[in-house]
């Protein structure tokens, strides 16, 4: 599965649209990661479990986006976009859209 | 006692957010210097060069925290209106390392470039009330991998 975001596939002959397909996770964190946070809140610096976290996410999102495409019979998915949101107080949102497309050799 | 609290968590702040952000400055130029071939451009469409190139998604993400010097640093500049250089660094240096991540995951595709770069920033605050906590920033693009057909 091809996945850019760009709106074009360079090389690649856009044949036919399937529709917008997305996924999204939302994770919290466990307490003691919070309380790891609370102190770097003082201390500066990257909050590397947050960062995992998020990765781990990002990648179970765009998994999700993968099956969708792949049932609608796509090849690719093209033009994708990452939204995020903290919806919660511990909880973060990972949302990612794009088109999915069948694209054959020029 | 509280004010002798809150006067040791600034200096706690000051001191080790100072020490990290100079450091962390030191690396991300460091790294910039060696990252530096694979170019990083918020262009929409690829010239005709790549078009027998691989495209494909690379990511980059950061969370970095801020620290107590700089939350009060802030919050006093919120009374009088202006600039507030502390968080400006805060996001700079979370921009640019989100950036050398995205970097490092197309070198290890074998990537010439990246194309249609894009940000996405976002705040997880929980831990600080009404001010910032920590800035959450992902980068992302289209890496442009030479194939061996295109040679």
């Amino acid at each position: 599965m091809l996945i850019s975001n760009m709106e074009v596939v360079p090389g690649k002959r856009i044949t036919q649209h399937l529709g917008m397909v997305q996924g999204s996770t939302v994770r919290a964190k466990h307490a003691g990661r919070d309380i790891m946070a609370g102190f770097k809140n003082i201390f500066g610096g990257e909050l590397k479990g947050y960062t995992e976290l998020l990765s781990e996410s990002r990648e179970e999102a765009i998994d999700r986006l993968k099956q969708q495409a792949a049932a609608l019979g796509a090849n690719a998915v093209i033009n994708v976009r990452f939204s995020t949101s903290s919806i919660a107080a511990g909880a973060s949102e990972i949302f990612v859209y794009g088109t999915a497309v069948l694209v054959e050799d020029r | 006692m509280e004010l002798i609290v809150f006067l040791v968590l600034l200096g706690l702040g000051y001191v080790f957010g100072r020490l990290s952000e100079s450091r962390h400055y030191r690396a991300i130029i460091q790294r910039e210097q060696v990252l530096r071939d694979i170019s990083v451009v918020p262009v929409k469409i690829p010239p005709p060069e790549y078009l027998r190139h691989e495209s494909t998604l690379v990511c980059g993400s950061v969370v970095i925290s801020v620290d107590y010097f700089k939350t009060v640093a802030a919050s006093l500049r919120n009374i009088f209106g202006g600039r507030v250089g502390a968080y400006e660094s805060l996001l700079d240096r979370a921009r640019r390392e989100a950036v050398l991540r995205m970097q490092d995951e197309a070198r290890q595709l074998g990537a010439e470039t990246i194309y249609n770069v894009k940000y996405e920033t976002s705040r997880i605050g929980e831990n600080a009330g009404k001010g910032l906590g920590s800035v959450e920033v992902l980068a992302y693009g289209t890496a442009l991998i030479a194939s061996t057909a295109s040679k």
